[in-house]
């Protein structure tokens, strides 16, 4: 079996009494892609916020090659070859591509002064890899210039400069064109070839279903299923499924009156 | 291991512009400070088209040359709690006190640099607590600081009942030398001032302390996620302004060796007219310390400017008020805000 990356064991996060993930177990090995899927407020952004230490879990821990963490945090997470593609995708709009791409990671010397040289030719290579298609912008371009697509080309550049074991996105191909879709794809796909992990969080079914080769799908905080890609079958298997989690009963239907309980179950 | 994202056919790829040139990135990373030093020489051109005399003669620069150290180790560091996000109102206090701390320390026959390096401990600490009162507290900095202010300042005149203190001793020593004397005719203190602002611009462009300070001024949930201590970064910048306070305050109790118990309250409204003026935006993420000294410059220049052009002392507020409206139009126009 290949190496444990990443696990949660029983993970739990509650405001109050109300609980945004209740015990979730949910482990990533080394050098395969993971779809987490589920529908709004399953948890899902909430599970890979305690991932990347943004948030603190209420309860459970998280493992990292076998260890369990203690003072998770935003900065241990990165240190400990996680790097986390967040949904709103992390960027400082008035400062320039290159410092974005360092934020918080910035290649300076013992006194804290920052190699300035270094950082933008380190910049331009991981914006060649992404395959920027704009040659309007350079590495010092504010980010708030850029189009979404870009802008989300800076995130991915700033999750692959450090060599990260595994790589969290968000919901990456939301309000992309097609053509930058396929461009996180085939980003994934490069990681992946490289013997990196990804947890890709999707709304679109066939979207992850394409590039994910196992599969957890959350419902109101807790895991609903954990399955590989042979095991599930078919994108068509996956949606059936999860169409029966939103409507217990199994009837999908139109008709206003059963519209209303499955949405009030 | 390599990434290759380049599509299939690579030919097809198209490169990424080169990184700008030197004198480009420059230009275009001091866009503000570049306009502010536009206003301040037009504003020296109408001063000496409406009075020659004044302005073709030494006297008036040198004038000047004795209140700006004072200012511009003031502004430097408003400017870093500018762009993390923040506004220091109880800086002029924080001199006050930490003059007098040095001040006490001379009285009573301390070394003068060990006076300078408790005065300048003072500063850090009073910083430390404002700014620690302030972020972690999550009160607004606008009020809070004015209460630090109005607190800190109370407590001086009740302690010291108002009195000042002379340190006259103080004129024939090494220290008075090295910190009040005259270097090249001119000011030594202007000679530090600037040493003081060039560090401090050196951080605020090319530390990664400064790197954060923009970070979280312009996006604090971004740095937080990518693993910045927000509140520390937020907190260092009060430290910093405490110790640019203290220096302030040494330089103003040895122009003529006498601690004042209103020591730094002149100070309060021309620095934060010099941040802005200087093309430092309120929103936070982004400011310019080149800009804040020039800002500086500037409103050290309009008092002094406005009286020597023959105009009476009632025209000072006017246009001082006029040219502050007139940066910050040109400012406006010069910056877009990027969202």
């Amino acid at each position: 079996m290949s190496e444990r990356l990443v696990e949660l064991r029983n993970v739990a996060k509650s405001y109050g009494r109300v609980f945004a993930v209740g015990g979730v177990n949910l482990h990533v090995d080394r050098g395969e892609v993971v779809g987490l899927l589920g529908d709004n407020g399953a948890g899902k952004s909430t599970l890979i916020k305690m991932l990347a230490g943004a948030i603190q879990p209420t309860s459970g821990d998280i493992l990292v090659r076998g260890k369990v963490e203690t003072h998770w945090d935003a900065a241990r997470s990165r240190n400990a070859g996680i790097e986390t593609v967040f949904q709103d995708r992390a960027l400082a709009v008035q400062q320039s591509i290159v410092r974005n791409i360092f934020m918080g990671r910035e290649i300076s010397n013992w006194f804290g002064f920052i190699d300035s040289t270094r950082e933008r030719r380190e910049a331009e290579r991981l914006m060649r890899e992404i395959g920027f298609t704009s040659k309007v912008f350079s590495p010092d371009s504010i980010v708030g210039q850029l189009s979404g697509g870009e802008r989300q080309g800076v995130a991915l550049a700033r999750a692959i400069y450090n060599q990260a074991d595994l790589i969290v996105m968000d919901e990456p191909t939301t309000a992309l064109s097609l053509t930058e879709t396929e461009k996180v794809f085939r980003f994934v796909r490069t990681v992946r070839a490289g013997g990196r992990s990804v947890l890709f969080i999707g709304h679109n079914i066939h979207h992850v279903y394409d590039i994910a080769e196992r599969f957890v799908v959350m419902d109101r905080g807790t895991v609903a299923l954990q399955a590989t890609k042979q095991e599930v079958g078919s994108a068509e298997q996956l949606i059936a499924f999860m169409e029966n989690i939103a409507h217990p009963q199994g009837v999908v239907s139109f008709d206003p009156a059963s519209t209303q309980a499955g949405a009030s179950s | 291991m390599t990434l290759s994202l380049e599509p299939a056919n690579a030919r097809a790829a198209p490169a990424v512009r080169p990184p700008d040139s030197a004198l480009r990135r420059f230009l275009m990373a001091n866009r503000a400070a570049v306009g502010s030093f536009a206003v301040f020489v037009a504003m020296m051109a109408v001063f000496t088209i409406f009075s020659p005399s004044v302005f073709t003669h030494w006297p008036i620069y040198s004038s000047v040359l004795v209140t700006l150290p004072v200012a511009l180790c003031l502004v430097a560091p408003l400017v870093f709690i500018v762009t993390v996000g923040e506004i220091d109102l109880s800086f002029p206090a924080t001199m006050g006190f930490s003059a007098w701390v040095f001040a006490l320390l001379v009285q009573a026959g301390f070394s003068p640099f060990l006076a300078i390096l408790g005065a300048l401990a003072t500063g850090m600490i009073l910083g430390y607590c404002v700014g620690a009162l302030v972020v972690l507290a999550s009160l607004s900095s606008l009020i809070a600081t004015l209460g630090m202010n109005y607190m800190l300042r109370g407590f001086i005149m009740i302690v010291t009942q108002g009195k000042s203190i002379a340190l006259l001793d103080l004129h024939d020593t090494a220290a008075g030398a090295l910190f009040s004397g005259d270097f090249l005719g001119l000011p030594v203190q202007i000679f530090w001032a600037l040493g003081f602002v060039a560090f401090a611009a050196l951080l605020f462009n090319r530390h990664r302390f400064g790197a954060r300070v923009h970070a979280v001024g312009d996006h604090p949930d971004s740095a937080a996620q990518m693993g910045i201590n927000v509140n520390r970064t937020r907190i260092a910048t009060f430290v910093f302004m405490g110790l640019g306070a203290a220096i302030a305050g040494v330089f103003s109790a040895m122009i003529n060796y006498t601690w004042w118990p209103t020591t730094g309250d002149g100070y309060l409204l021309g620095t934060i007219a010099s941040v802005f003026v200087g093309g430092t935006p309120t929103w936070g993420g982004i400011g310019t310390i080149t800009g804040g000294a020039i800002g500086a410059l500037i409103v050290s220049f309009i008092q002094s400017g406005i009286v020597a052009a023959g105009l009476s002392g009632f025209y000072v507020q006017f246009f001082n008020g006029l040219i502050i409206i007139l940066a910050l139009l040109g400012h406006r126009w010069n910056q877009k805000r990027y969202r």
